[in-house]
């Protein structure tokens, strides 16, 4: 595991990472070629490709929250995500870019998960970029076969009276969960509802804060 | 193969069991497996010569619900439980369901 050397700490205290000396691979060569002879092209500047990447790390889990706390408290919204995602979370301001949405919710009797097996496919657009454990082979290839048991070690125990709906983004969609609402919540603001709103809960391995 | 009419929700069809090479969006696990369409997705480029920069026609791509007892049988965590993925319509058969 990344994180067992604990004999490697610098004076300070801080884990020790060795230097990247280590020779460029065919893929790191090939970025950087290719980035270079495009800005010299003049076909992006040095400062875009930083603005964009900038832009990227900028998105977060935020963005998300911001849209189950809107389908919380509206319901003609809500309504509107379920039935298109992509256009619902636009008209909001997210850019999604060319990505498809579709939203599933959470319900007393339906629980959702999703996973991509096939890679990592994610809703950065809303999410940000996804945790690593989200792109492990571990959970792609558990959470198919055995997502309850998965989702018991997030610490959500589904009751057997419950549906486990997998969610295998396969190809050109991406996926937000609808988590249910805490109950204890009702007459609260877009704003406060949205700070329930975690990460997890937004993949299916998390339920919503309760309140509290 | 031809257009053919579009598939409802609702509908029992059968994954092809094919192992062409090169890039694939069908999981090798739901090959073979019948399960029920859950939504038509719309026409998208088909990613098995997009992934080339090739011509890629458009294909129809659904959502295909699964149960856990289909996929996996006995070994199933719970049966009822379902799995949807997305799966172009090239993969999809609707006689042998």
């Amino acid at each position: 595991m990344p994180h067992d050397h604990h004999d490697h700490l610098s004076p300070s205290g801080h884990p020790y990472r060795e230097d990247n000396d280590a020779p460029l691979s065919y893929w790191q060569t090939m970025e950087i070629a290719i980035r270079e002879i495009m800005i010299e092209k003049g076909e992006f500047t040095a400062a875009e490709v930083n603005a964009q990447i900038e832009a990227m790390d900028a998105r977060s889990p935020t963005n998300g929250a911001k849209v189950v706390a809107r389908a919380w408290d509206e319901p003609d919204f809500k309504a509107a995500l379920l039935a298109d995602g992509s256009k619902a979370t636009r008209e909001m301001g997210f850019d999604i870019g060319p990505m498809n949405l579709v939203a599933v919710e959470n319900t007393e009797d339906i629980h959702n998960v999703i996973v991509c097996t096939l890679c990592s496919c994610y809703p950065r657009n809303l999410l940000g970029l996804p945790p690593d454990w989200y792109k492990t082979r571990e959970y792609r290839s558990r959470t198919v076969r055995e997502p309850r048991k998965v989702l018991a070690e997030f610490g959500v125990e589904l009751p057997e009276t419950t549906t486990c709906r997998v969610h295998d983004s396969t190809a050109d969609m991406r996926y937000i969960v609808l988590p249910a609402r805490p109950k204890g919540t009702e007459g609260w603001s877009q704003q406060q509802l949205a700070e329930l709103v975690t990460r997890d809960a937004m993949i299916g391995t998390g339920l919503a804060k309760d309140p509290g | 193969m031809g257009p053919r009419k579009m598939l409802e929700p609702g509908q029992a069809v059968r994954i092809r069991d094919l192992s062409p090479p090169g890039h694939i969006r069908t999981p090798k696990y739901l090959r073979g497996k019948t399960g029920v369409i859950e939504r038509a997705l719309g026409p998208y480029e088909n990613p098995e010569q997009r992934a080339y920069c090739l011509p890629a026609p458009e294909k129809q791509l659904y959502r295909v619900r699964f149960s856990m007892a289909e996929l996996w049988g006995d070994a199933a965590e719970t049966g009822e439980d379902t799995l949807d993925a997305e799966i172009y319509e090239h993969w999809i058969d609707t006689d042998a369901a």
